[in-house]
């Protein structure tokens, strides 16, 4: 017998005492916790939640207006001094008119690691945004490029759109297509390995940098 | 790199007692547990559906559990159809050399590892260094635990035993042998110990071309691979190198994508005590341009299924491995996690390991009595699993399985003496009279102390009050004629 057949077997005589006629449905599960969804998305409650529980946890966070997004991006990458930026495809042109071209490296032709080790920063937007858990999603869609590219730079800048954000976990889940590779950051990176306590800033980026355009 | 095995380990009794010797590990375990009840106790209290989502995640592992071969089947479908490629292994060994094998087809000599419970069960970097590959664990704890080569002793925090001046020596003393060294002038802060581990890790995640993980759920419904993780070394491992495989134990599955808005609230408050861990990556099989080219998924049984076979024990692998119950257990925090002589430490850990190696080893019978049956560990599971429940059905079984030794226990004794006595109340009260006249031969000031031969693994570790020369039956006829 292979291994396949032999641990399915164990599991069905494991299982002799679950009736045959059973179906999975028959197990009931109860979903009597929040789905949430009172409010919708963007509300200013929760952008402001949002905003509130990023910071918690470490992350800077700034409420723009639209015409002001490219001068804060421009602003949030020339505070770091020189070296180049990573902007992965799909970036909206008029977010990025403030950053100096010559700093600017946008991963066409796909750019080795040892190059994006070498960058300073990475611009991305999001695909969604959870306000309670204080939490940025990313699915690899327009603007945010592959996963490699909002980890190993030092610094992140997220650019999220108040319609964007959510209030709770269900509701972002519903919006989420699985068969992407989808990163949720709740902060910078961060450990508690050491006597329980919480530090921020190891292996991804140390610094991330939340700009909500309300 | 050596690392030690549990393999040899005195049952919890004896380990124990050294333990609680150790003023150092009690200091470092009763500071470090104390800061996680109160994060995770504030970060509970904060959501307001904690019971409902509590129940919702028991419930959705219990429909899971009672139909696992469907889910598993439907995993296989889905993550093949997403471009990986899924294995079965029956235990440890069969899992060993299915990962040694797949990295071994790569040519490569080294591989970077994310923490993983199930990696450490099936003592997989000892087998890959018996083939010569070098493991790096990359994540903090984990980390320090390997240069140390020490063994872990917490699910979440396997450094826990450590306070920042021992990790701190750790490093200065091993970094340098395995890479990038610490630098010279490193302090304790841990800031700056955090920064030494990214400084040593970081050419090992850029050069790897294998990467080794866990995962904390599949989702059957799509294939989907989940791992919560906090510093990055997840994402390093699962994103930058060509090859990823992870093994997974069969209890790790949820049917839809769905239930981990569930377990992803769960799952963080009840770990880290954070409202969301600070990164959690998803992947589904392979993405053309975006991570590794091959994902293998190694699914283990490696004792599940007699798990599985018992009603009461089965509850146990509806288990996160958020380590809750470690951190509010009163005898844990005593006694830390080697003295359990198990990968899973603590109240999970004597209720798991049992059913997940048997209960032939001194060790694994000692496991069900490792604790005073005070039920917070019950109170903290986010997916209630009744955890004093199974300890006495576990020590029950125990029992039972004694029956069948040819030199019984004294406890055995003990009990069959108890029942002859008890069976009649003449016999009773001669028993009484006896005893109170036998404990004022040997009491000390009011109270009977340390007694000699089969007495002493009681009177060892407890005072007995002295027995009152008149019983309450003597009493009672003597006041009520």
């Amino acid at each position: 017998m292979n291994a396949r057949t032999e641990v399915l077997d164990r599991i069905r005589r494991a299982l002799d005492d679950v009736p045959a006629g059973e179906r999975p449905q028959d197990v009931p599960v109860p979903r009597q916790y929040s789905r949430g969804g009172q409010q919708p998305a963007g509300s200013t409650a929760a952008v402001e939640l949002l905003a509130e529980r990023l910071a918690e946890y470490g992350a800077s966070v700034h409420l723009v207006s639209p015409q002001d997004v490219a001068s804060r991006v421009g602003q949030s990458v020339a505070g770091l001094g020189t070296g180049s930026v990573v902007v992965p495809r799909g970036f909206p042109p008029e977010w990025r008119s403030a950053l100096d071209p010559d700093r600017v490296l946008t991963d066409e032709p796909r750019l080795p690691v040892a190059e994006l080790d070498r960058a300073r920063a990475v611009v991305t937007t999001v695909a969604a945004a959870i306000a309670t858990t204080g939490t940025l999603v990313l699915d690899g869609g327009p603007g945010q490029g592959r996963r490699a590219l909002t980890l190993v730079p030092d610094v992140h800048v997220c650019v999220v759109r108040a319609g964007q954000v959510v209030a709770s976990v269900p509701e972002v889940f519903t919006a989420l297509d699985p068969v992407r590779p989808l990163t949720f950051v709740s902060g910078p990176s961060a450990t508690s390995d050491i006597e329980l306590d919480r530090v921020e800033g190891v292996h991804g980026p140390r610094t991330l940098e939340a700009l909500i355009v309300v | 790199m050596n690392d030690a095995t549990f393999l040899g380990m005195p049952a919890f009794p004896t380990a124990a007692a050294s333990a609680l010797r150790d003023s150092q590990l009690r200091g470092n375990l009763a500071r470090a547990t104390g800061t996680i009840r109160s994060r995770r106790a504030a970060a509970v209290a904060e959501q307001d559906d904690w019971e409902q989502l509590r129940e919702a995640g028991r419930a959705v592992k219990e429909r899971t559990l009672r139909h696992l071969d469907r889910y598993l089947l439907q995993v296989e479908e889905k993550v093949t159809a997403a471009g990986g490629k899924v294995h079965w292994a029956r235990d440890a060994e069969e899992a060993r050399r299915i990962v040694v094998g797949l990295v071994q087809d790569t040519g490569e000599r080294e591989v970077v590892k994310v923490k993983s419970m199930v990696t450490q069960e099936i003592g997989l970097n000892e087998a890959l260094a018996d083939a010569g590959i070098d493991a790096y664990e990359t994540d903090l704890a984990e980390l320090i635990v390997q240069l140390g080569q020490d063994q872990p002793s917490h699910i979440l925090v396997p450094a826990i035993h450590r306070n920042r001046a021992e990790i701190r020596e750790i490093f200065l003393r091993s970094m340098g042998a395995y890479g990038t060294a610490a630098p010279a002038d490193l302090d304790d802060d841990p800031r700056r110990l955090a920064d030494a581990a990214r400084r040593h890790l970081r050419e090992k995640f850029l050069r790897a071309k294998v990467a080794v993980s866990g995962v904390n759920f599949l989702v059957a419904e799509t294939g989907t691979a989940v791992v919560v993780e906090s510093e990055g070394n997840g994402r390093m491992c699962l994103t930058l190198p060509e090859t990823l495989i992870s093994v997974a134990g069969i209890e790790k599955v949820v049917p839809t994508w769905q239930d981990l808005e569930v377990f992803l609230q769960l799952l963080p408050r009840s770990s880290t005590g954070e409202r969301m861990n600070p990164y959690t990556s998803t992947w589904t099989g392979t993405t053309a341009d975006d991570g590794p080219r091959a994902f293998h998924l190694v699914l283990l049984d490696g004792g599940r299924t007699n798990a599985l076979a018992d009603p009461v024990g089965r509850q146990v692998l509806n288990c996160i491995r958020c380590s809750a119950c470690l951190n509010v257990c009163p005898v844990y925090e005593r006694v830390g996690g080697h003295a359990y002589g198990s990968v899973y430490p603590g109240p999970i850990g004597a209720v798991l390991s049992p059913q997940l190696r048997g209960t032939t080893s001194e060790v694994d019978r000692a496991l069900p009595y490792a604790s005073s049956l005070c039920g917070a560990c019950y109170e903290v599971c986010p997916v209630k699993i009744n955890i004093p429940e199974v300890l006495v059905h576990l020590r029950a079984r125990i029992v039972e399985e004694g029956r069948e030794r040819l030199v019984p226990k004294p406890e055995r004794l003990a009990m069959a003496a108890a029942r002859w006595v008890l069976s009649r109340p003449s016999r009773l009260t001669a028993a009484q009279r006896a005893g109170a006249l036998a404990a004022r031969l040997v009491a000390r000031r009011g109270r009977v102390g340390r007694l000699p031969g089969p007495l002493s693994r009681w009177t060892d570790t407890r005072d007995v009050p002295v027995l009152p020369a008149e019983t309450f039956s003597a009493w009672w006829k003597g006041t009520h004629r």
